[in-house]
């Protein structure tokens, strides 16, 4: 008889992957037997605990993994049967997935503001308007599965930015967006708003899912396998039937691209950003949106890095869209999560020149431009949406951005904070965001993108106009007599702001370390 | 080496530390504030006599010490050091700088006892007084720059000191506009040193000069020339010392005579080795300062306002040493000379204008005063110890200065001796005319005003500096200023006289004769009208004299209007094109803006359609890049 030989798992090189999933299953064993009382700051304990424990494990790992021989710097090695890849990049994600989700975990559990309830409904089941929903307010119900929810979105985003192989990419892909998908549906105010959000959000990701799976049948008919090594191996080899690999590459791209938020496949990025309770949309602006430019770039330049002449017009003609429509859409909108969802494309835009430069060598990469860059835009994008949940009017969240005007003088400390975001994502200096433009510009140029980096710092500038017109609008114009109440931060949400400008302005005034740390991820190990 | 030179910053700190205290402490210091002013430049005065003694101690070719306090910045291949240099040159301006400031500072506790703001203004002379004493001090060009700038920023702000007058704003933003121009002078030298030497230390500059092309060599003397037009009110940079006299006297006395506008000499001195390499920079500065000379002369002659007569006169006594100081190493020396000793009687002069404004309830109109030698004794003495001063008279120091500086002129070139020759002359008449227009006479008193003798305050000062108006001729027995200097600025080295010295020193004697005698003819002995003749009723040359010689209308026409006309010309530009092109911008990207939010319509089917229409242009773009 044959045996199915069991396989190999470095335990030690995965741990943190273990660590997050053997938390969230405990999550959901909590859910069923700890009583309803004490369980939200159960959950909320056990949830920030793990995702601290796996930071710790992942810094650990880390410390292990040794630089390997070669021309271009790289560590670390591929494990588990080939299914993953714990090397340089794979670690920094997964420090920044770990630190962004802990930021966001906070905000999860901040109560202060909803009259002592969390951003999420009391029963999901209730009909938006219905007594059954009254009800469940009466009673103070609280949905406290998710934060198992958000631990099993973390690990698919860690696992999705680690994978070698497209199976495993596919896997990791739904494992984070299913639960994103409930998530998104879960707000306590504005119900049908956030229903409809996550029902087009689980739409259009099934569809883009379908799309990304396709492009997988087609990759493996070309090359003969799942792993990106082998595929790498046939495009180096294999010069017949050239068509059936780009085919497969253009639709492995879109299920990417979605994800990423690029355009022409971004159409969903403003409702569901504006949709989904603030809390969700800034773990899902920062945390999918880094794990899937991961994957792309690897995906992108270890598995079809010998085509590279092939996809990289292409690729341009994205990245370009993406920059010009992301800042233009912006302009118009009169919605602050709007704002900042369209926002999140031209950032998209951005990395995306970054990372289609395929710069190696030794000068700043491309992957580790993209790293900071996915730091920078993290941060402020997790702060930025904390404000968002200050500013508040008697129905809730007061995202009308007339609402804002002359925030500035009524709480200046929080309307800074806002503004220095804005700044950071204009790219001014002395705040993250410009390091972050200054690196993924300086990849591309040295990739010979000239071009684009020349748009680029074009379209940097209408960006900037929107960034600034927010300022201008907090600071310079005089407050409404009916604008927004202002919420008294809860600990949770002012430790998230503080912290989100302290890193802001630090990654700008000293990016150092952190530069130097995404340098020395190196590139993939294949 | 521990060296009691090594301590020329105390000199800086003393005023510095007065300066900071002043403008910080509260309301509470009003009563003592000017003491403490005081108190820190006398400090310095003495830490700078300490210092001179220590100085003069030492073996002549051993009287410069450098000292490094610290590397104010370092980047790439430039390197400035905070440094001090304490020299011959830098210990006798050292010297009039603490000592006639403290007579100053005292002087002000007196003219200023009225004035509610008066320990902000004992704060700003500090503040002066430290600038200047950087600038003097300073080891290196920028170092020198950043007191050159001090500087200018206390005079900006104790010309306008009085703020709620017009005049007084104006007159100090005027001052500040027309130093910006020298000041580009400078920094534009400074970057060329930089460019060309990679350093602004003084010493290493003067040390490189010979490598230099002489065309650089030409244009940094010319720049720094324009810089030192800016800060001593040479033409064509003067028109804003007239208006200067807006300040309180005592600032006038200070900054706006004695020590600040005497900068540009000092620079010139300072910079020696750039001007000994170039003859056309001197020459430059010869005619600059030779035109100045006649110029202030000229306006000195014409103007009924006290205050403005002095500064004309100031004008044209730094014209004399400018001149001086183009004459290369001959006159150097000379220009420090009467540099030191018109400190001490423009000084002495102004602050006694100051006391006659004192007693007449601040008139500064000349036709409005007359016999006022009966009403303020010690004024009229002290004035006129001053007054004999400045016109040359024998055995006064300024007869010692001027003499020299004529016949050093003499030795370059006749014709500029010449006009030096005139200015003397010029000089005694307008002095004379000031004098007698003042003092003597018949009183032309307004009603009401009964002129008085200032306290004893302000008289103090007046009787020291008018001692040293006298005295300061000694500097030159045997030669010690000459000899002091000679490290610092090159040996003397005799030109050819046309005529014996006896004889030069004669004829410019009978000059000065002839001017006083004239201007006693027209203002001693005949009645001097109380209302000044109108414009009409005097000649064209007088006219002119009033009018500064039309330097104003000179600067409205050539750089006020036509900028005036430029920036119009330039915000039409930006309101219609530029702002036109940006709003028009700014509205298509608008419209590009509204036209993407209308294909966000909200249905998932469309946004489906996009997704499926934007995977197959991704995939058919892929595969035309192949294919082509």
């Amino acid at each position: 008889m044959n045996e199915i030989p069991a396989p190999v798992l470095e335990w030690d090189l995965i741990a943190p992957l273990m660590v997050l999933g053997a938390v969230a299953v405990v999550g959901v064993l909590l859910e069923a037997f700890v009583p309803r009382g004490p369980r939200f700051v159960v959950q909320a304990s056990v949830a920030i605990g793990g995702v601290v424990a796996a930071l710790g494990t992942t810094i650990w790992t880390a410390t292990r993994t040794d630089v390997l021989d070669g021309d271009v710097l790289a560590r670390g090695q591929v494990a588990a049967e080939g299914a993953l890849s714990v090397d340089g990049p794979s670690l920094f994600t997964w420090g920044l997935l770990l630190v962004l989700a802990l930021l966001s975990m906070l905000l999860f559990a901040e109560r202060r503001l909803g009259g002592g309830l969390s951003a999420f409904t009391g029963r999901a089941a209730d009909a938006p308007g219905s007594s059954g929903e009254a009800e469940a307010t009466r009673h103070r119900l609280e949905h406290t599965e998710v934060f198992p929810l958000a631990l099993f979105a973390l690990l698919g985003m860690m696992l999705f930015a680690a994978s070698t192989d497209l199976l495993m990419m596919f896997v990791a892909l739904e494992v984070l967006s299913l639960p994103l998908y409930v998530l998104c549906g879960l707000a306590r105010r504005r119900r049908l708003l956030s229903q409809e959000a996550a029902l087009k959000y689980f739409l259009l990701g099934a569809f883009s899912s379908a799309f990304f799976l396709y492009g997988v049948a087609l990759v493996y008919g070309y090359a003969g396998g799942f792993g990106l090594a082998e595929v790498a191996d046939a495009v180096a080899s294999r010069t017949q039937e050239r068509p059936l690999l780009l085919a497969g590459v253009a639709l492995l791209a879109v299920g990417l691209l979605f994800k990423v938020g690029a355009v022409p496949f971004h159409s969903w990025t403003p409702d569901v950003y504006q949709g989904a309770p603030t809390p969700v949309t800034a773990f899902m602006a920062a945390g999918t949106k880094a794990a899937a430019v991961v994957a792309l770039a690897r995906v992108l330049l270890v598995a079809f890095g010998g085509a590279e002449w092939d996809w990289q017009p292409a690729f341009w003609a994205v990245a370009a869209l993406t920059m010009l429509v992301g800042a233009v859409g912006s302009i118009a909108q009169g919605d602050v999560k709007r704002m900042l969802a369209y926002s999140s494309i031209a950032h998209a835009g951005f990395i995306l020149v970054g990372v289609v430069g395929a710069t190696g060598g030794d000068g700043i990469t491309s992957v580790s431009s993209a790293l900071f860059y996915l730091t920078a835009y993290g941060v402020a994008t997790i702060g930025a949406f904390a404000v968002v949940m200050l500013v508040r009017d008697a129905s809730g969240e007061s995202t009308d951005l007339d609402t804002w005007t002359g925030l500035g003088r009524r709480a200046p400390w929080l309307a800074g904070a806002f503004a220095l975001f804005m700044l950071s994502f204009a790219g001014i200096p002395l705040t993250a965001g410009f390091i972050g433009k200054w690196g993924v510009f300086s990849a591309a140029w040295a990739g010979g993108l000239w071009p684009l980096v020349v748009l680029g710092v074009l379209v940097s500038a209408v960006a900037a106009f929107f960034y600034v017109r927010v300022v201008l609008t907090m600071f310079f114009d005089e407050p409404r007599p009916d604008g927004p109440l202002l919420a008294v931060p809860g600990a949770m949400t002012t430790v998230v702001v503080t912290v989100a400008a302290v890193a802001t302005v630090a990654l700008g005034v000293m990016p150092g370390p952190v530069l130097d740390l995404a340098q020395q991820a190196g590139a993939f190990v294949r | 080496m521990n060296d009691v030179l090594d301590t020329a910053w105390v000199l800086v700190a003393l005023p510095l530390a007065g300066a900071l205290l002043l403008l910080t402490w509260g309301k509470e210091s009003d009563r003592f504030g000017h003491w403490i002013g005081t108190a820190a430049s006398a400090a310095s005065f003495v830490w700078g006599a300490v210092l001179f003694v220590a100085l003069a101690g030492r073996d002549a070719d051993d009287r410069s010490v450098t000292t490094t306090l610290f590397t104010w910045f370092d980047v790439g291949r430039v390197r400035v050091d905070m440094a001090l240099t304490y020299d011959q040159l830098s210990a006798l301006f050292v010297l009039l700088i603490t000592g006639v400031g403290t007579l100053i500072h005292v002087y002000s506790i007196g003219y200023m006892a009225d004035d509610p703001r008066r320990r902000r203004f004992f704060a700003f002379l500090n503040l002066f007084v430290a600038a200047m004493l950087t600038l003097v001090l300073a080891a290196d060009y920028l170092v020198l720059f950043l007191g050159w700038e001090g500087v200018g920023l206390a005079s900006y702000l104790l010309i306008g000191f009085w703020q709620h007058k017009p005049s007084a704003a104006a007159a100090a933003q005027k001052a500040f506009v027309m130093n910006r121009v020298g000041d580009l002078g400078m920094v534009i030298a400074i970057a060329l040193m930089l460019a060309h030497l990679g350093t602004t230390d003084i010493a290493r500059v003067a040390t490189g000069v010979p490598a230099l092309s002489d065309g650089v060599v030409t244009g940094l003397g010319l720049l720094l020339l324009l810089g030192a037009c800016g800060k001593s009110a040479q033409v064509p940079l003067q028109a804003w010392l007239l208006d200067a006299m807006e300040g309180p006297t005592p600032v006038s006395a200070l900054i706006h005579a004695a020590t600040m506008v005497t900068a540009g000499v000092y620079l010139i001195v300072r910079s020696a080795a750039i001007y000994d390499a170039s003859e056309a920079a001197r020459l430059a500065v010869v005619a600059v300062g030779l035109v100045t000379l006649l110029a202030g002369a000229a306006i000195g002659c014409a103007k009924d306002d006290i205050k403005k007569a002095l500064a004309g006169s100031t004008m044209s006594q730094i014209g004399y040493m400018t001149l001086a100081a183009g004459l290369g190493p001959a006159g150097y020396a000379f220009a420090i000379f009467h540099l030191v000793t018109h400190g001490f009687f423009k000084a002495n002069m102004f602050l006694g204008a100051g006391s006659v404004m004192h007693g007449t309830g601040d008139d500064v109109d000349m036709r409005h005063y007359g016999a006022l030698r009966t009403a303020m004794p010690v004024t009229f003495f002290t004035f006129a110890a001053g007054y004999l001063a400045i016109i040359g008279f024998p055995g006064l120091s300024g007869f010692w200065s001027k003499d020299k500086i004529i016949e050093t002129a003499f030795g370059f070139n006749v014709w500029v001796g010449l006009g030096t020759l005139l200015g003397a002359g010029v000089t005694a008449f307008y002095m004379t005319r000031l004098m007698a227009m003042t003092f003597l006479g018949r009183k032309r008193w307004r009603e009401g005003v009964h002129p008085h003798e200032s306290p004893a305050v302000m008289t103090v000062p007046l009787v020291v500096l008018a001692a040293l108006s006298v005295l300061g001729g000694v500097m030159l027995l045997g030669h010690w200023i000459t000899d002091w200097l000679a490290p610092v600025v090159g040996e003397a080295h005799h030109e050819e006289l046309p005529v014996p010295a006896i004889v030069l020193t004669l004829s410019v004697l009978v000059v000065v004769a002839a001017g006083v005698a004239l201007a006693w003819a027209t203002y001693g002995r005949r009645e001097v009208a109380a209302d000044a003749p109108t414009d009409r009723e005097v000649g064209w040359w007088t006219r002119a004299a009033r009018h500064e010689l039309y330097g104003n209308a000179v600067n409205d026409a050539l750089v006020v209007r036509p900028t005036g006309q430029l920036v119009r010309g330039v915000t039409a530009f930006d309101k219609h094109v530029v702002a036109g092109a940006v709003s028009g911008l700014a509205g298509l990207f608008r419209d590009a803006s509204q036209g993407l939010g209308r294909l966000q319509t909200g249905f998932v089917r469309s946004y489906a359609l996009v997704l499926f229409g934007g995977a197959a242009a991704l995939a058919a773009a892929l595969l035309a890049v192949t294919i082509a």
